[in-house]
């Protein structure tokens, strides 16, 4: 399989170092994720051969790009790639056309995969093309950056924290965008973030760095609801629920989730096309459990699960249980003491409740 | 006409010494304002100050160890001897070389500026879109620092326009070839021939101010983005 | 920055002299090429009078501007005639103390020993590049220069091979650095102790240019003061005059 990124990188300055050894899927989205510092950016800009003290292996589709035992070394301008910089870095003296075109004129034709109406079309630039970087607002900026890499016929898409320095509401015009760059290109995407709604809409894949290290790689679901994992997450912790679009009850304004195992969740939210794959965010300190089914409640969402196993939360009252509701994995912040009353242990037959859904996209 | 044909011959020649030397300058200089705004070596220090060495020296001691150097005893004297072209003072050349020697750090300095501030961001943006490091310098670097090397050429030209000390030293005074219009001036004071020299005088005062002009008004309708 | 220092120190004894509190200093503007015999005078007009000469040295063009601006110099021993006699006619001087101090000596000369010959014999048969002269519009030396070269008919032949020194100081520069083969210098410039220090040179016959007479004057500021008068009987003195001469001047 040729399509596979595989990078052995490693980085040794003062006070940080970066020790990596990553396999990751030649498709789909990629996020590299973990608190400020943990060296996520680093490993970005050495994948893109931006960082000067990088040593190591990387080899991308096949091609490789930085081999230091071979001494290998690809410059940054001859590595297909694009990259979206958390600050966008618009070339000031160019307008929007201008910095759109500043890749795409650098790439042969026969190599272009994508041109500049589709660009402009994708990322909804029509309007902005004749004006200066300095009269765009952050989240324009952001979808220039993302287009004008997009021209640079990318054989791998990097993206570096693009959300990071907007606001909540720009943040929500922007990623329906990402969700199309993921839809309609097939073009791989190393996306780094420390937010995890942001990985949790977005990614296929999840890989979390602390400290410069690897501490886990694989599928978003399975990696996402790892108890030894979810500590680094701390409150935020919680899964991605994947499903497909059901029955709408349009009185309530409620859409059924369907899940493996016949199972359903009941989520508010506008009718879909029934059969779409739908992801949704389930955070640990929604999920409350109970012995039997539990009927006298305004929670709308319960699903018979077992427990997988347990393990300590950051506060020492609670402690974090990991379930399986029939394939789907599910995870409880529950306080210790109601552990011990229900008698919590791994293959214990329980209910979940859930509280609260987020619909992802 | 207040001014006699020898101070317009002068004012001629003054002019073509000073675009001569500013070109001459940002050619020079870019290459070495590039490396000072970029180098992470050691001798950045040790090159930035001979390069603003002129900036504290005398003008006319910089001309004296320019006619000791580059006359038949010195070093620039021996080489241009062994290349063929004689010794540089008292010639037009001789004047341009003096004048790149004082006037380098008033072009050095505000590229130097103008390529720091510019930044690695532009830089690395313009690598991952396939842009090779010569490509990288002529469609980001040089328009984005088109201020700085705006400014450098204007203080280039005008510091150029009003050296004196250096001429002095190494000019030999030759009507047409070394006297410019600084020294002209001299010796319209030296011979008391003070409408002359007001004249004279009165000229470089409008031009500089003008030049300045130039160069501050300029700076108030900078573009926003620098 | 010692210059400056220095004349700020002049400056500030001026002002005591206009006050009466050190009679016995007196402010003098000295032409740059009588610095070396003026230092040696002033040692002696101090040892013999007990007065002490401030000297400021520089070109004469300057000086005259300074003067006319108010500068509190109260003797002038210019580079030429015509400055004093400018500065008298315009009444800033003592009347009728205006004389001849020295009489300057040109010498053609070269750094390379035997390069030029005991009469000028070189200058008519070339063979060199840059022959290095005063500004002959400012400088005394360099219009005698000019002088003797129409004398001996060379005024055409030399014309290109010409470099102009603004002073006599430059024109020795330009010599002694090797960039002029040779060059009209004011003998005083390489003469010491009755010979000539080094290179070669021609001493050019008074007779070849109009006598380049270096004047002094006592101007309105030194009218009062007593020591402006002694420097300028000591400068008369045959103890000066001899001084003078065995720095390369005539008398």
């Amino acid at each position: 399989m040729s399509d596979v990124i595989e990078a052995r990188l490693r980085v040794a300055y003062p006070g940080f170092s970066l020790d990596t050894e990553l396999r990751l899927p030649g498709r789909g989205v990629t996020a590299l994720f973990g608190a400020s510092g943990s060296g996520k950016t680093t490993w970005l800009r050495c994948v893109a051969g931006l960082e000067r003290g990088c040593r190591g292996v990387l080899q991308v589709g096949g091609e490789t790009w930085q081999d230091d035992g071979r001494g290998l070394f690809v410059p940054a301008h001859r590595r297909p790639l694009g990259y979206v910089f958390q600050d966008a870095r618009l070339f000031e003296h160019l307008d929007v056309r201008g910095n759109l075109l500043y890749g795409f004129k650098r790439v042969a034709a026969a190599q272009r995969r994508v041109g500049l109406e589709q660009a402009v079309e994708l990322l909804g630039l029509g309007a902005l093309l004749e004006r200066r970087p300095a009269h765009l607002s952050g989240g324009e900026r952001q979808r220039v950056g993302i287009a004008r890499a997009l021209l640079s016929a990318p054989r791998v898409l990097l993206m570096d924290e693009p959300l990071a320095a907007l606001d909540h509401r720009r943040k929500q015009d922007i990623l329906p965008y990402l969700e199309r760059l993921h839809d309609e290109l097939d073009i791989p995407v190393l996306y780094v973030s420390h937010a995890p709604d942001e990985v949790a809409r977005l990614a296929d894949h999840l890989v979390v760095l602390e400290a410069g290290r690897v501490i886990a790689s694989g599928p978003l679901q399975d990696t996402l609801a790892r108890l030894d994992l979810s500590l680094a997450l701390d409150a935020d912790a919680g899964v991605v629920v994947e499903g497909r679009a059901g029955a709408h009850d349009a009185d309530y304004g409620l859409l059924r989730l369907e899940l493996p195992g016949a199972l359903h969740l009941k989520v508010a939210h506008d009718a879909m096309a029934p059969g779409r794959p739908l992801r949704c965010r389930v955070l640990a300190r929604d999920v409350s459990l109970s012995l039997e089914e539990p009927r006298d409640t305004s929670i709308l969402n319960r699903l018979p699960v077992r427990v997988v196993d347990e393990a300590p939360a950051e506060q020492p009252a609670h402690v974090l249980v990991r379930l399986d509701a029939a394939g789907t994995p599910l995870l409880a912040r529950i306080t210790r003491y109601s552990r011990d009353r229900l008698e919590v242990h791994p293959g214990k037959a329980l209910w979940a409740q859930v509280k609260a859904v987020a619909v992802l996209a | 006409m207040p001014l006699s044909a020898a101070d317009l011959t002068a004012i001629r020649l003054t002019l073509e010494l000073a675009t001569l030397t500013t070109l001459l300058l940002l050619l020079l200089g870019m290459p070495l304002a590039w490396w000072l705004a970029r180098t992470r070596s050691r001798l950045k220090g040790v090159v930035g100050a001979v390069v603003a060495l002129p900036l504290v020296l005398p003008p006319t001691v910089i001309g004296f160890y320019l006619l000791l150097s580059m006359g038949p005893n010195g070093a620039i004297g021996g080489l241009t001897q062994a290349l063929g072209l004689g010794t540089l003072p008292f010639s037009f050349a001789g004047l341009v070389v003096g004048s790149l020697v004082y006037s380098l750090p008033f072009v050095v300095q505000p590229l130097q500026n103008a390529f720091e501030a510019v930044g690695d961001g532009p830089l690395e943006a313009a690598a991952t879109l396939r842009a090779s490091p010569w490509d990288r310098f002529f469609s980001v670097v040089l328009p984005l620092a088109r201020p700085g090397v705006v400014t450098a050429a204007i203080l280039g030209f005008a510091h150029t326009v009003g050296e004196f000390g250096v001429v002095l030293m190494i000019g030999g005074n030759i009507p047409g070839k070394t006297r410019v219009v600084s020294v002209q001036l001299f010796d319209h004071v030296e011979a008391m021939e003070y409408a002359q020299a007001h004249w004279l005088a009165g000229g470089m005062l409008l031009f500089s101010f003008l030049i300045l002009l130039a160069l501050y008004g300029r700076r108030q309708h900078r573009p926003r983005w620098s | 920055m010692s210059r400056r220092l220095l004349s700020l120190l002049a400056l500030a004894s001026a002002f005591a002299t206009a006050q009466g509190v050190r009679a016995d200093d007196v402010q003098v503007a000295v032409a740059a090429n009588f610095t070396a015999p003026m230092q040696a005078i002033a040692e002696g007009f101090q040892k013999k009078t007990g007065h002490t000469v401030v000297a400021a040295y520089g070109a004469t063009g300057q000086f005259y501007a300074q003067i006319q601006n108010g500068a509190p110099f109260e003797v002038f021993l210019s580079a030429d005639d015509t400055t004093p006699a400018k500065l008298e006619q315009e009444g800033k001087t003592v009347a009728g103390s205006r004389f001849t101090y020295a009489i300057g000596t040109l010498a053609l000369w070269s750094a390379k020993p035997g390069y030029v010959d005991d009469k000028g014999d070189v200058l008519k048969k070339g063979g060199f590049q840059h022959l290095s002269i005063a500004n002959p519009k400012t400088a005394p030396y360099g219009l005698a220069a000019t002088q003797v070269m129409d004398k001996l008919g060379l005024t055409q032949a030399l014309a290109g091979k010409l470099v102009e020194g603004q002073n006599i100081t430059q024109a020795y520069q330009f010599v002694s650095t090797g960039n002029a083969e040779l060059g009209f210098v004011a003998l005083s410039q390489i003469y010491k102790d009755g010979k000539v220090t080094d290179g070669s040179a021609w001493i050019v016959p008074s007779s070849l240019h109009e006598p380049i007479r270096q004047d002094a004057v006592i101007l309105d500021k030194g009218k009062d003061n007593k020591a402006a008068q002694a420097l300028v009987d000591y400068l008369k003195s045959p103890e000066a005059t001899a001084l003078i001469e065995r720095f390369g001047y005539a008398h």
